[in-house]
């Protein structure tokens, strides 16, 4: 009953209501906007002439199109339903002619701006009203409504902008709509149209401009009229998976990337970002980049608690370093195929780090193709003063870049020439080696030269005497302008090579990651398919290239299984480059030795004990040196994780079959057997009873036999019954206060027959009190356990059955003075159809494994071990509560 | 034909119907058979039997709703025969109206028993006999005296209601249901912790060896019988 998926029968009865009410009401058609002038008037009449084009009657109810021209020209030849005039404090007012349009009785009629106000003396006080009257008629309506007038989302638009929006609509109104269609405009064009004077006049336009059309409130009601759709759209989605019993949730396909850093703002970005990957069904990654700097205690912490959040949020987390932010960021938004990133706006501490802020921002929006990029808003005032280092050394050689260091050059040179005669010119050059040596750190090789070829001609010309001149006249200096331009240069090389040096580790450790995260994949998936289908997705994900599995059959054969993904070609010739491949243990194709013609690169898997495959890569181009030998690690884990699969399956296969073999053949022998006998004795008696002159004591005897045997065979069927019931879980115990002696008492009583040869002693302390158990599972266990104990026992040995209760756990004991278990066999005598070797014909096996089945549905144990002086005992323990109950009669 | 020893059986089963028939006769019953539940009902108002054995799975109709219609105006024994099923369907049947169960496969010997308890119990309310005397044991229901060996047993009040009870419907199941609610009262239903208390207390005062209880006997899962022998 309580099916998750199952359709909340409410909720389909309230949706056949709904629908049923829709058919005869008239639909609501909202065009939904930002904000004035993003044309939701025009769209609505465009809307209009297309169905009046299909033979629809259409009619203007009421339409402002604040003589915009375009919009004025869209009405054409629709007809116009007069407006209502009132008269109000003097002037006239015009409204929505109600009356009229419902003795018109259109298909659809047009009122522009749902949450209108109507004048005093209307029908109704607001616009929505006389809506749902012409609704009400089975009239179709269109109408147009702004974000900023939903009434839930009015304290909002209040916030940001600063004005607060007394027409309102219940959002009641706006949800009952039929159909919303989304009318956007970006803010750049919306605000190109009022300069262009297509939404007010000119003085209106100033007007609107200044208070209610900046930038910033377009962009932030924008945002919400779009999210506001997006819910609805998402809402819609749910219901429709829920009438349909589709499980969700469906993927978009997108993935979200946040990034964060230790800064507290981050914890507001990672929120907002899972709140932005719920609305749009995305994946969230949240990527931390390690600052080249390092982090203090408290920093330490904090990003701690950050990551954790992270994680918390169910984002996947990537950690990677770089000293070029814009690049790493987006290195890995690629790599990880990345459809929105998300960042935070940095605060501002100063000046410089504003002038980064926004080049970082542009380069990341500048450069980041088809991917989102979303940037946080920062409110936090007093953030930890973390500098950031990667910010700090976001610059890429470009135009840019030599642009600014020669003018910092140019600057720095200036500036110490009014103090050339107090400092002496060799302390100048100093100065400039050090503005050479700053610039290296953050630009490439080339802007360096030209700084240092610029300082070297500056110096010269402004410094070195004879001024003004390129001339040097002392040696020394000729030697000074010689070391100064080396110094510059190797300073410029240096640190150019420790940054490259820099990116290698990371790409060494991107590639450390990627094989990590590889191995993790590999071991979470399990079966052939799924390990190879993670192969190919890594593959793509740490090569860029398509790759391609040929797994040999069940006759060893390869090529009888292909695994690559749809847009893969193998022909004749690839499969056979991939045999050769395969049975030379080495490699083909493409950029190698052997066969090159083809368009891929065939390389054989290589395990531990199998050789289970060959895998085939699309090479665009050659692998360099370190690319070749991290394939080759990466191709080890592969094949490694597809061997153990193989492996897998066939010790699972193996043991299957050896396992029903068994099974098969022991329940075979075993009731075949136990079946056959009884009925073998029953037919012979009352066959011979039937057909033969009996004198009467043979006639009882034959009549015995075949008791005893109907009660075996009664047995026999108990017991399966019993199993069948245990294996399909249908065990569901009752517990209720039981009286342990009774349960004794009961079981004796029953097997009184089976008894009669043996003595009974019942061993339960007076004072045990009640416990709370399942009678019936107890008295099977007991049961079985005693009948167990008369079939090995001697006759004439006693059969003792004791009960004590301790530490919460009731303990039932059977013993007897039978042969005992031999050592070998304790640990299978509770296997089913498992029979000791000294056992008597009559049982099936089953007796102990359905006591072991029944006492573990009553969350306990059950161990056999041999007496001291001979003879079994089997102890039976489970978990229980006793009684306190205290009864005065 | 004489009512007095009239069973009526009804099951589907017709090795079941032939095997009670050839047993029940050759034990002095007379007996009449019905395939289903439909056949059964009018079998029953058209010969009015003495004793009615009737199988819970029939075709044609459950046969809970059988033993209820039949309980609208038959007032005799009816001893219900299940395969070995869930408590719960007994305990309904017994609730229903049903004096008694066998579940199959039983033995003939146990048939025969029951169904002479069945009928010495339905002539037993009849008469309405203040002393019940079984074997060693004797009850005054007046005088509320339980004698062993005619010795006095000391019983308590509660000790004696729940004797009683069980006494005065010898041979009968009786829930645990029904015991709690006869000498508890409606609100005690849940307590079968007082039932098994008790239940022990009676034991150890009446029985010979309470382990192994001759008078008081258990039926798992359901209730107690009062045995005679």
């Amino acid at each position: 009953m309580n099916d998750p998926t199952r359709p909340d029968p409410d909720e389909i009865l309230a949706s056949i209501r709904k629908d049923e009410e829709r058919e005869h009401r008239g639909k609501l058609k909202i065009f939904f906007g930002m904000c004035a002038g993003v044309g939701k008037t025009y769209s609505m009449l465009k809307a209009a002439q297309l169905e009046k084009s299909k033979g629809t009657d259409v009619v203007i109810g009421y339409i402002e199109t604040h003589n915009r021209k375009e919009t004025n020209d869209l009405i054409g030849d629709l007809e116009m339903i007069p407006r209502r005039s009132f008269e109000y404090k003097g002037s006239s007012l015009f409204e929505v002619d109600i009356e009229q349009i419902i003795q018109r009785k259109p298909r659809l009629v047009l009122i522009d701006e749902l949450a209108h106000s109507n004048a005093p003396g209307s029908r109704h006080l607001k616009r929505y009203q006389d809506v749902q009257d012409i609704l009400d008629n089975g009239i179709d309506v269109y109408t147009s409504l702004n974000v900023q007038h939903l009434e839930s989302r009015a304290d909002t638009v209040a916030q940001i902008t600063g004005i607060i929006v007394r027409e309102t609509l219940p959002d009641e109104i706006f949800e009952s709509a039929e159909e919303i269609e989304l009318v956007d405009l970006t803010p750049v064009e919306l605000l190109q149209r009022f300069d262009e004077g297509k939404v007010y006049s000119p003085q209106q336009t100033r007007e609107a401009t200044r208070n209610f059309f900046r930038k910033g409130n377009i962009t932030a009601l924008r945002e919400m009229a779009l999210r506001i759709v997006a819910d609805r759209v998402d809402s819609q989605l749910r219901q429709y998976m829920r009438q349909k019993r589709i499980s969700g949730p469906w993927k978009s396909g997108l993935r979200l990337m946040a990034v964060i850093n230790q800064s507290s703002q981050s914890i507001n970005l990672i929120r907002w970002a899972k709140n932005l990957a719920n609305t749009m069904g995305a994946g969230l990654v949240a990527l931390y980049i390690e600052p080249s700097g390092k982090l203090s205690k408290i920093q330490q912490e904090k990003l701690s608690r950050n990551i954790l959040l992270a994680k918390q949020l169910g984002a996947e987390l990537i950690t990677t370093s770089g000293n070029d932010y814009v690049k790493t960021v987006l290195n890995i938004a690629r790599k990880e195929n990345i459809s929105h990133i998300v960042i935070s706006k940095p605060r501002k501490p100063n000046l410089l780090a504003t002038h980064r802020l926004n080049s970082y921002i542009n380069r990341l929006i500048e450069h980041s193709g088809n991917i989102d990029i979303y940037v946080m808003g920062s409110n936090v005032e007093n953030d930890d003063k973390t500098r950031e280092y990667s910010s700090l050394l976001s610059y890429s050689s470009g135009f840019v870049q030599y642009f600014i260091s020669g003018l910092i050059t140019i600057l720095t040179a200036l500036a110490f020439y009014p103090f050339k005669a107090v400092l002496g010119y060799q302390v100048v050059s100093f100065a400039m080696l050090f503005m050479i040596s700053m610039l290296a750190i953050f630009y490439g090789i080339g802007p360096i030269l030209l700084s240092a070829f610029l300082c070297a001609i500056l110096w010269n010309y402004f410094f070195i005497p004879p001024e003004f001149t390129l001339h040097i006249s002392k040696a020394e200096d000729v030697l000074m302008l010689g070391m100064f331009f080396i110094i510059a240069l190797l300073n410029g090389i240096l640190t150019t090579r420790v940054r490259k040096q820099e990116r290698l580790t990371r790409e060494r450790e991107e590639r450390t990651n990627a094989l990590y995260q590889l191995t993790r994949d590999l071991s979470h998936a399990s079966g052939i398919e799924e390990v190879i289908s993670v192969s190919i997705k890594a593959i793509r994900k740490s090569f860029n290239l398509e790759s391609a599995f040929f797994l040999p059959g069940n006759n060893s054969e390869l090529g009888e299984k292909l695994y690559a993904e749809t847009d893969i070609v193998i022909n004749e010739a690839d499969r056979s480059i991939a045999s050769w491949v395969y049975y030379h243990s080495g490699k083909a194709g493409k950029f190698t030795d052997t066969l090159p013609s083809s368009s891929y690169t065939f390389y054989a898997l290589n395990g531990n004990k199998l050789k289970p495959g060959v895998v085939a890569l699309l090479h665009k181009q050659a692998m360099n040196i370190d690319m070749d030998l991290f394939w080759n690690t990466f191709r080890t884990q592969v094949s490694n994780a597809i061997e153990r699969e193989f492996l897998n399956s066939l010790a699972l296969k193996a043991s299957i079959l050896n396992e029903s073999e068994k099974l098969y053949k022991t329940l075979f022998n075993s009731i075949s057997h136990e079946l056959r006998i009884p009925v073998a004795t029953i037919m012979g008696a009352s066959d011979t009873m039937l057909n033969v002159d009996l004198d009467k004591s043979t006639f009882r005897q034959l009549s015995d036999e075949i008791f005893t045997a109907s009660e075996r065979l009664n047995r026999l069927i108990e017991n399966l019954l019993n199993m069948s019931r245990l294996e399909s879980d249908r065990i569901k115990p009752h517990a209720d206060w039981q009286d342990v002696h009774d349960l004794a008492g009961k079981v004796l009583r029953t097997l009184k027959k089976e008894l009669e040869n043996f003595k009974t002693d019942v061993v339960i302390p007076d004072s045990l009190p009640l416990v709370k158990l399942d009678f019936g599972l107890m008295e099977q266990i007991l049961h079985n356990l005693v009948l167990n104990a008369t079939q090995y026992a001697p006759p004439k040995t006693t059969i003792r059955i004791k009960m004590y209760f301790d530490a919460g756990f009731l303990f039932m004991e059977v013993m007897d003075r039978g042969p005992g278990f031999n050592d070998l066999s304790i640990p299978f005598v509770f296997d089913k159809f498992y029979r000791a070797d000294n056992s008597v014909p009559g049982g099936t096996g089953l007796g102990l494994s359905i006591v072991k089945g029944f006492v573990e549905a009553l969350n306990g144990s059950v161990k056999v071990e041999n007496r001291k002086n001979g003879g079994a005992r089997i102890t039976v323990k489970v978990p229980t509560i006793t009684s306190t109950l205290e009864i005065k009669d | 034909m004489n009512s007095e020893n009239l069973i009526l059986v009804i099951d589907d089963e017709i090795q079941i119907r032939r095997l009670l028939d050839i047993t029940l006769s050759a034990n002095h019953y007379s007996v009449i058979v019905a395939a289903n539940g439909k056949e059964g009902l009018i079998s029953a108002a058209t010969h009015k039997p003495s004793m009615i054995l009737l199988d819970l799975g029939l075709p044609d109709e459950d046969g809970q709703s059988i033993l209820k219609k039949l309980r609208e105006w038959y007032t005799l024994p009816i001893i219900v025969l299940s395969v070995r099923s869930s408590e719960e369907d007994i305990i309904t049947a017994l609730d229903n109206g049903a004096m008694d169960y066998l579940t199959k496969p039983f033995r003939s010997g146990e048939l025969l028993a029951r169904i002479r308890s069945a009928m010495r119990l339905a002539q037993n309310e009849n008469a309405q006999n203040p002393i019940l005397n079984f074997n060693s044991l004797s009850i005054d229901l007046t005088g509320h005296v339980v004698k062993k060996n005619d010795e006095i047993v000391k019983l308590t009040s509660t000790e004696f209601t729940m004797l009683a009870l069980l006494a005065k419907n010898e041979g009968k199941v009786l829930t645990h249901q029904f015991i709690l609610k006869e000498v508890w009262g409606h609100g005690y239903l849940e307590q079968t912790q007082y039932l098994r208390v008790f239940i022990a207390q009676l034991r150890k005062k009446l029985e010979d060896d309470p382990a192994n209880p001759a008078y008081i006997l258990t039926e798992s899962g359901i209730g107690y019988r009062f045995a005679s022998q």
